[in-house]
C-alpha cells in the first residue's frame, strides 16, 4: 500500500484554504488543513474537509462525447477535438471571429485561464471573453 | 481585496454589508470572531438577519436594494459631526466638493424611510465607523449583484476615504471573491475589457507587446461581448458558436429559462467540464476536464494571494488536464501551443504580466505570494494603496440613490433575494454529489418571516409554488425570523428548483452584472 499527501489549495471559494490531499492507492481518502498557511491557519469550513467526496464521484466525466443523431455519444480524443477545432474554424471563417465566444472559468487554474483567452483573442481573433465573476 | 485576511483580525471596527460571511466564506468569519474577541466593534448591514450578526455591536436590515441610501445617510452624519479625516481628504484625494454637495442634498430622515432603518440607528453606524483608528469593509455579491452595484462599490470606496481607511492595515474595501478562482479568472484577462493583469485590450500601445509575446498579428483593440451580450447574440443570430470551460450558466444564469433557449438554439456548443452539467447535456461536444486534485498549477485567492494547485491523484479515465485539452485544440485550430507543463505558462504570464512580473514557481513553495508582485526581489503586497492610489488621488464619487430595476405589486408582492447555505456552493455541480454535504441540506427551500407565513397560512416544509414575471419553481417553506416581513429568501444551488427561472437579467450598466438580489415575486399554496 502507497500513501503521498499533496499540498494543494481548495476548489470551493476565494479564502483559498490550504490543505494536504491524503492519496492512498491512487485514491483520496482525506483532507489535513495546513498549519502553517496564512489563510487558515489548521482549520477547514465543512466543504473543505469533504473535498475529497466530490472528485471521486461515480459522475465524473470520464471520456469526451459528440452528439450524434441527437444523442451526446462516446468518442475518442482525435476525433472530438479534431471536429470542434474544425467546427470552431468553419463558423470562425464564415462569420468572423467575432461570432465566438468563450467562458473562461473562475474554477479552472490561472495557466488554464491564461491560455484559454491567449486562444480566444491571439489564434480565433475576438475579446468575447468573459467569466462568471459577476454571477 | 485592498487589505489581507489576517489583518481582519486587528482591525477596530469591521462593517459587513452584502456577505453572509459564516456561509460563504468561513474561513474569513473566523478572523472577524477573532477580531471581536480583541476588543474590535462589528456592525452588520444585510436584508436577513445573518448569523455573525449574532455578535454585531449594530445589526440592521436594509430594504433590498438600498444600500446607497444607507451610506450616504452614514456620509451625512459623519459630515454633519465633523467625523471625517480631512488631512486624508486633503492630501490624498480629488472631488470631495462635488461629492459633499450631493450627500448634503440627502438627509438621515430620508436614508430611514428608504432603507427602513432608524435614524439612532444608522447614526451609531456612522459614528461606530467613522471613530475606529482601523475600519475594515467586508462585501460580498450581496453589493454587487445590483442594477446599481457600481453605485454601490463607489458608496463604500467614498465612506472609506472620508474617513481615511485605506492605504493602511487592517482598513480597506474587501470584496470576498466567491469562486476560488474568480480573481485568477480577472486578472489571468478572462473579461472581454483587458488582458492579463487588467491591461486594457483598448490600448493600442500593449498591442505590439502582446504580439510580440504571442506570436501573432491579428487582435482587436474592441472592447468584446460579456456573458449576458454572448446570450443575446446567439438570440440575435450573431453569435454561432460557444466555448464554455468549466461553467454552468444553464443554472448560474439569472431568468434561467432564456439562457436554455439560447443554447439549444446555438449553431456550436462545445462544454469543458468535470461533469454532465446542464449545460453540457445541451453540448455539440463535451471535453471530460480534470478537478483541482489531478493537475499542477495556480489559483488566486481573495486577498490576491497567488498559491499552488498540486497533483495529488491522476484524472479518471481518459479525462486531461485543461491546460492539456485547450492547447491541443488551440493547436488543431491553427494556432500552435507547445507548453510542457503548467510551470512554463507562468514564465509566460510573469513576462506579460506586470503585477505578475516577480511570480514562478520557486517562489511559490510556501505560503505564496500576493500581487502586486512587479520582480523576482519584490516580496509581494499585502495592502493596496499605501502611498497612493493606483491613479494617483483617490477620487470621491457623487453617488446618488437608484431603486432597484424591479418594484413589487399588487401581483407579486414579495421581495424576492437569493444566496448561499453553508454546505453548497454555487451550482451545486460539485458539493451536491459530497453525501456528507448533501446531508446538511438536500433540497432547495425558502426562508420566510413568521408574519409572512402566518399571513399566506403556510406551515414549516409545505411545498409551496413562488413565482416571478419570468417564471415558476417549487420549494419548501422555512419559516424563520432571520427574514424581516415582506422579503423571502431562496438559494441558488438546485438545479431542479432553480432560483434563478425567477432572478431579474436586469443589469448594472456598467460593470454588467444582473440584479440577482432583488426581484418581486408572489407564493402560492399547492393545491
Ligand atoms: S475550506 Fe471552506 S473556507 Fe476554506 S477555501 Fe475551502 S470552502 Fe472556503
Amino acid at each position: 500500500m502507497e500513501y503521498t499527501t499533496a499540498l494543494t489549495t481548495c476548489t470551493y471559494c476565494g479564502c483559498g484554504c490550504n490543505f494536504y490531499l491524503e492519496v492512498l492507492d491512487g485514491q483520496v481518502i482525506g483532507t489535513i488543513p495546513c498549519k502553517t498557511s496564512p489563510t487558515n491557519e489548521g482549520k477547514l469550513c465543512i466543504k473543505g474537509w469533504n473535498v475529497h467526496e466530490f472528485i471521486q464521484s461515480p459522475k465524473r466525466l470520464t471520456r469526451p462525447l459528440i452528439r450524434k443523431n441527437g444523442e451526446l455519444v462516446e468518442a475518442d480524443w482525435e476525433e472530438a477535438l479534431d471536429y470542434t477545432a474544425q467546427r470552431l474554424k468553419e463558423i470562425a471563417e464564415q462569420n468572423g471571429p467575432e461570432s465566438l465566444g468563450f467562458m473562461a472559468s473562475a474554477k479552472v487554474t490561472n495557466e488554464e485561464n491564461y491560455i484559454f483567452q491567449k486562444f480566444a483573442r491571439a489564434g480565433v481573433g475576438t475579446n468575447n471573453i468573459d467569466h462568471c465573476a459577476r454571477l | 481585496m485592498t487589505n489581507s485576511v489576517q489583518e481582519i483580525e486587528d482591525a477596530d471596527c469591521i462593517f459587513i454589508i452584502g456577505s453572509n460571511t459564516t456561509s460563504s466564506h468561513p474561513l474569513i468569519a473566523t478572523r472577524v470572531y477573532r477580531a471581536k474577541e480583541k476588543g474590535a466593534k462589528v456592525i452588520v448591514a444585510d436584508p436577513r438577519r445573518i448569523h455573525i450578526a449574532d455578535i454585531a455591536d449594530v445589526a440592521v436590515q436594509q430594504n433590498l436594494g438600498t444600500d446607497v441610501a444607507l451610506l450616504n445617510g452614514m456620509m451625512k452624519v459623519i459630515l454633519d459631526n465633523n467625523w471625517q479625516d480631512q488631512t486624508f481628504i486633503n492630501e490624498r484625494t480629488e472631488g470631495f466638493e462635488e461629492f459633499t454637495k450631493a450627500v448634503q442634498g440627502f438627509s438621515v430622515e430620508k436614508a430611514a424611510e428608504l432603507t427602513g432603518i432608524s435614524t439612532e440607528d444608522i447614526t451609531a453606524m456612522a459614528e461606530i465607523y467613522a471613530k475606529s483608528d482601523k475600519a475594515s469593509i467586508l462585501y460580498c455579491m450581496g453589493i454587487t449583484q445590483h442594477t446599481t452595484g457600481v453605485d454601490n462599490v463607489k458608496a463604500l470606496a467614498n465612506l472609506a476615504m472620508l474617513t481615511g481607511n485605506l492605504g493602511k492595515e487592517s482598513a480597506g474595501v474587501n470584496p470576498l471573491r466567491g469562486q476560488n478562482n474568480v480573481q485568477g479568472a480577472c486578472d489571468m484577462g478572462g473579461l472581454p475589457n483587458v488582458f492579463t493583469g487588467y491591461q486594457k485590450v483598448t490600448d493600442e500601445a500593449l498591442h505590439d507587446k502582446m504580439s510580440k509575446a504571442w506570436s501573432s498579428g491579428k487582435f482587436p483593440s474592441r472592447v468584446g461581448l460579456t456573458i449576458p451580450e454572448m446570450i443575446s447574440g446567439i438570440e440575435e443570430g450573431s453569435v454561432h458558436g460557444l466555448y464554455v470551460l468549466g461553467e454552468n450558466p444553464v443554472v448560474s444564469d439569472p431568468d434561467s429559462n432564456h439562457v436554455t433557449k439560447a443554447l439549444e438554439k446555438i449553431d456550436f456548443l462545445v462544454v469543458q467540464d468535470i461533469f454532465l452539467t446542464p449545460t453540457a447535456e445541451l453540448a455539440d461536444v463535451v471535453l471530460p476536464g480534470a478537478s483541482f486534485a489531478e493537475k499542477d498549477g495556480t489559483f488566486t485567492n481573495t486577498e490576491r494571494r497567488v498559491m499552488r494547485v498540486r497533483k495529488a491523484i491522476d484524472p479518471p479515465g481518459e479525462a486531461k488536464p485543461d491546460w492539456e485539452i485547450i492547447q491541443e485544440l488551440s493547436s488543431k485550430f491553427g494556432y500552435a501551443m507547445h507548453y510542457e507543463s503548467p510551470r512554463e505558462i507562468m514564465e509566460e504570464i510573469a513576462a506579460v504580466t506586470p503585477s505578475y512580473g516577480g511570480i514562478s514557481y520557486a517562489r511559490l513553495e510556501g505560503p505564496g505570494l500576493q500581487w502586486p508582485c512587479p520582480d523576482q526581489g519584490h516580496p509581494g503586497t499585502p495592502y493596496l494603496h499605501k502611498d497612493k492610489f493606483a491613479r494617483g488621488k483617490g477620487l470621491f464619487h457623487a453617488v446618488e440613490f437608484i431603486p432597484p430595476a424591479e418594484s413589487i405589486d399588487d401581483d407579486y408582492p414579495l421581495w424576492l433575494t437569493t444566496g448561499r447555505n453553508f454546505s453548497h456552493y454555487h451550482t451545486g455541480t460539485m458539493t451536491r454529489l459530497s453525501p456528507t454535504l448533501v446531508c446538511e441540506y438536500s433540497e432547495n427551500f425558502m426562508e420566510v418571516s413568521p408574519e409572512d407565513a402566518r399571513e399566506l397560512d403556510l406551515s414549516q416544509g409545505e411545498q409551496v409554488s413562488v413565482a416571478s414575471r419570468r417564471g415558476e419553481i417549487g420549494v419548501r417553506v422555512q419559516i424563520t425570523p432571520r427574514l424581516k416581513k415582506g422579503t423571502v429568501f431562496i438559494p441558488f444551488h438546485y438545479v431542479e428548483s432553480n432560483v434563478n427561472k425567477l432572478t431579474n437579467p436586469a443589469m448594472d450598466p456598467i460593470a454588467r452584472i444582473p440584479e440577482y438580489k432583488v426581484c418581486a415575486v408572489k407564493v402560492e399554496k399547492n393545491p
